[in-house]
């Protein structure tokens, strides 16, 4: 069983649709960065994040509306906090969000409002370990050394990453290959900054792995052209690469579709604390594949043509080591 | 392959077994294997199990120690501590360069984990009780214990079960009724009182409780042994002293506390050699500690730090000029960590918190129960995949993929890793990606095939060809997972340790395991076809 035998397809040649899809895809990411703006979770802003269970524990009570609670969380000293609800209505399990620094008695100020105010939702349950299911204090100084610790980290990571393709290759490589990182982290960071969905710790690892993922696709396939070159030294190097680009296509899409497989069945199944983990990791896949072949190796073609270095490049690449 | 086949079958060996050895706990249970060496388990996160985790900062404003040092301190203190309040399993790390992370598992409150951390360290001598008043002590607390106890549910508990046992065995009386149930949790071992490992935790919650203070003779207390002070990590029974409830000398007294190392020509065997701690006090601390020990000659005085005892030496002769050792069976750390907790220094880094995060334990198990399930439903869906498209060798590969899991789960074992949800994220798709160098290898074998050759040769030529890409490929990745680790904290790194575990078990399983298997197993004689 083969998914494709013997493809041809004229990657190298439609490449300049592939950019304008690319292009759109970015702008329209950078644009929802200018507009909506990135919505940092408190592990980066510092704040308070809590959950909160208010299922009546007695039967005849109405689920507690969530219009109610936001009123009574936003009058009651938490004037900027966000409610959410989460699952179930007849569940009644809340999300309270609040940004900026916090003091530490919070928990107590939130019980207390609760006890003031909605007692007929808690009682006869343990306020401490029954009501609050979690809750998260954040200093903002805490906060804001995770920002630039997260930032750092990712320009850390795709630095050392050009370093090594440019001893294993070529510089014009390691350099395409980063601009498709790029491409990549933009557009999903651009979806997240569209969607309004939180950057939290984990998505900053999602993204992470995604460079990883990406840039593992993208060297595939140039080591593939990096072989062909040396083999195929009477043909053109657009026709070379496609036939790399063809000839690995077999391995993308399967490695791409067993690794969404798994990626999907946490977005579905992995419940709500891996949801947008999963949703970011399924993103990156399709985009990170899309760029692998799309993108990173017909940039190389794109700037041999422009600066008329492709002789020398492919002489170094080729070279015996 | 065929240059050095007995080292890879031994890398192989080695493999099987190291990853079978340390998955091992998990099959088994301690209680019916207990003489298995090896002991270590799987710890799950806090966002998998519940429960505090509080980050310090170290007050570096009057610092008058280097930082490192302080910081250090600080966490030998904080252990103590927390090893006090009875939570199993606490971890303490020090992050960036002067932050605390304290995570306690179980534990729902973090307004009194944080007084308990954060509060600063307070010594006191006391006298130990001698055999006869001890032995008072106990049978008084124990028969104070016995009438009320209605106030110790889990006393009540125990003395029901071990009632429970008695009548099925058909014995007349047990001792835990015969001496009283406080009494019979208290054991001993040459000079010294001692409770079992088992009850350790519920003595330290006794101890703990206001109940149970007011039940002990008024002028004494009892106190344990400190975990600090030990070689074994308290994993056997500790001791537990009876002290005079008052002190004759506190910390505040102390001018200096030193560790030293004494000289081998030194004539008394306790200090050649080994490490002891000097004690220096100042002028009235001199004067009380000459007078206390001067009328105590032959009695224990316990160092008892935040009520647990550091070491009892036993007063020799009355110490003039305000100096004293304490020496006892101290490595040099123990001995460094006590000096450290005299002296004054330890105070001269407040901690200030920072952030801290309750998870609730419900939610923890619903995170494992759908986690788990969703990877089950990736991994099958992965695996009926491969045997469809690439038929034996795909077999081959699934076979090597789920050894690949039971890798991944025994090395985090073996380096005492943390598995949080992250973690399991990151197991999961590890095996979306270990797919991929089979994948890769295994298309690449059948282009040679195409290309007419020999399943033999195409076997070689596609190993040979593709294990360039795989390195490359890997070596990238792992640079991404080196850089999460570390920059990242607490579940990033959990997150990072087991993709990095992911991709070195997946690059062994591709390039060694399943070649070998099919050159020996899929490829014996002289075969014709290959199944892929």
């Amino acid at each position: 069983m083969r998914l494709f035998q013997n493809a041809n397809i004229p990657f190298v040649k439609i490449r300049r649709t592939a950019y304008v899809i690319s292009v759109i895809l970015i702008l329209a990411g950078i644009a929802g960065l200018i507009i909506n703006g990135l919505n940092w979770s408190i592990d980066f802003t510092g704040g308070m994040a809590a959950t909160i269970n208010l299922k009546p524990a007695k039967a005849g009570v109405p689920p507690l509306q969530i219009d109610k609670l936001r009123n009574l969380v936003t009058s009651n000293g938490f004037k900027d906090a966000e409610v959410q609800r989460y699952g179930e209505v007849e569940e009644a399990f809340f999300l309270i969000k609040v940004k900026g620094s916090q003091k530490e008695e919070v928990k107590e100020q939130l019980l207390d409002i609760i006890r003031d105010h909605l007692p007929e939702y808690v009682e006869g349950r343990d306020l401490e370990n029954d009501v609050i299911i979690e809750i998260n204090v954040v200093g903002q100084k805490a906060g804001a050394a995770m920002q630039s610790n997260a930032i750092l980290a990712v320009l850390i990571a795709l630095v050392l990453m050009v370093i090594y393709i440019w001893i294993r290759f070529e510089f014009t490589f390691g350099l395409m290959a980063i601009a498709a990182l790029f491409h990549d982290v933009l557009i999903i960071v651009g979806i997240f900054a569209l969607t309004g969905k939180e950057i939290t710790i984990q998505i900053i690892a999602a993204l992470l792995t995604i460079v990883g993922y990406s840039i593992n696709d993208t060297i595939v396939i140039f080591d593939r052209i990096r072989e062909d070159l040396k083999i195929y030294r009477k043909d053109p190097v657009p026709v070379v690469f496609n036939r790399s680009i063809n000839r690995t296509l077999n391995r993308t899409i399967i490695t791409a579709g067993t690794t969404l497989i798994t990626s999907l069945s946490l977005y579905f199944f992995g419940g709500a604390v891996l949801h947008d983990f999963a949703f970011a990791i399924s993103l990156g896949i399709i985009f990170g594949t899309y760029s692998s072949i799309f993108v990173a190796s017909n940039l190389v073609i794109d700037t041999y043509q422009i600066t008329h270095k492709e002789k020398k490049s492919i002489q170094h690449l080729t070279k015996k080591k | 392959m065929k240059k050095y086949p007995w080292l890879y079958l031994v890398l192989i060996l080695i493999f099987v077994l190291g990853t079978l050895i340390f998955l091992s706990p998990l099959l088994m249970t301690q209680e019916k294997f207990p003489s298995w060496p090896i002991k270590q388990k799987l710890n799950l996160g806090l966002d998998l199990r519940g429960g505090v985790q509080i980050v310090l900062e170290v007050d570096t404003k009057d610092l008058k120690s280097d930082l490192s040092s302080a910081v250090d301190n600080n966490i030998e203190i904080i252990r103590n501590r927390i090893d006090q309040f009875g939570v199993a399993e606490p971890t303490i790390q020090k992050m960036d360069e002067k932050f605390i992370v304290v995570q306690l598992p179980g534990v729902k409150d973090p307004l009194s984990a944080e007084e308990l951390v954060t509060r600063q360290a307070f010594l006191q001598f006391k006298l130990v009780a001698d055999g006869e008043v001890t032995e008072k002590v106990i049978n008084q607390t124990s028969e104070n214990v016995q009438r009320n106890l209605n106030l110790f549910p889990a006393l009540a508990k125990l003395e029901k079960e071990d009632q429970a046992m008695r009548d099925s065995l058909g014995l007349a009386d047990s001792t835990r009724v015969e001496q009283g149930i406080f009494r019979s949790l208290i054991g001993t071992s040459q000079n010294d009182y001692v409770v079992k490992q088992t009850d350790i935790d519920l003595m330290k919650a006794l101890l703990q409780d206001s109940n149970f203070q007011q039940l002990v003779p008024k002028d004494h207390q009892f106190a344990f042994e400190s975990i600090g002070a030990r070689t074994d990590q308290g994993k056997g029974p500790r001791t537990i002293y009876v002290v005079s409830r008052n002190a004759q000398l506190s910390g505040d007294l102390l001018d200096n506390a030193r560790m030293e190392i004494g000289a081998s020509t030194a004539q008394d065997p306790k200090i050649a050699n080994k490490p002891y701690i000097s004690l220096e006090f100042n002028r009235q601390g001199a004067r009380l500690f000459e007078r206390v020990t001067g009328d105590n000659v032959g009695k224990r005085l316990a160092i008892v730090v935040d009520d647990m005892v550091y070491s009892a030496p036993y007063i020799q002769d009355r110490i003039p000029e305000g100096k004293a050792i304490i020496t006892g069976m101290f490595t040099r750390t123990e001995a460094r960590s006590l000096a450290i907790l005299l002296n004054n220094e330890s105070l001269n880094a407040p901690l200030i918190p920072y952030s801290s995060t309750v998870v609730g334990a419900s939610l923890g198990a619903d995170s494992i129960r759908s986690g788990t399930m969703a990877g089950m439903i990736g991994i099958i869906v992965v695996i009926i995949f491969m045997l469809i498209y690439y038929k034996l060798s795909g077999l081959v590969a699934d076979f090597v993929l789920i050894f690949n899991i039971g890798f991944i789960l025994a090395a985090l074992t073996a380096f005492g890793g943390t598995l949080t949800l992250p973690g399991i994220a990151g197991i999961i798709l590890t095996i979306g990606m270990a797919v991929d160098a089979n994948v890769l290898i295994f298309e690449r074998i059948r282009e040679e095939l195409d290309a007419g050759k020999t399943p033999h040769t195409a076997v070689d030529a596609g190993y040979k060809r593709t294990i360039v890409t795989i390195w490359d490929a890997n070596i990238t990745t792992l640079i991404a997972a080196f850089v999460l680790w570390r920059f990242g904290t607490g579940p990033i790194r959990g997150f990072a340790v087991t993709l990095t575990i992911g991709i070195v078990g997946s690059m062994f399983c591709a390039i060694i395991f399943v070649r070998a298997i099919m050159e020996k197993v899929m490829l014996t004689g002289v075969k014709k076809t290959l199944s892929i």
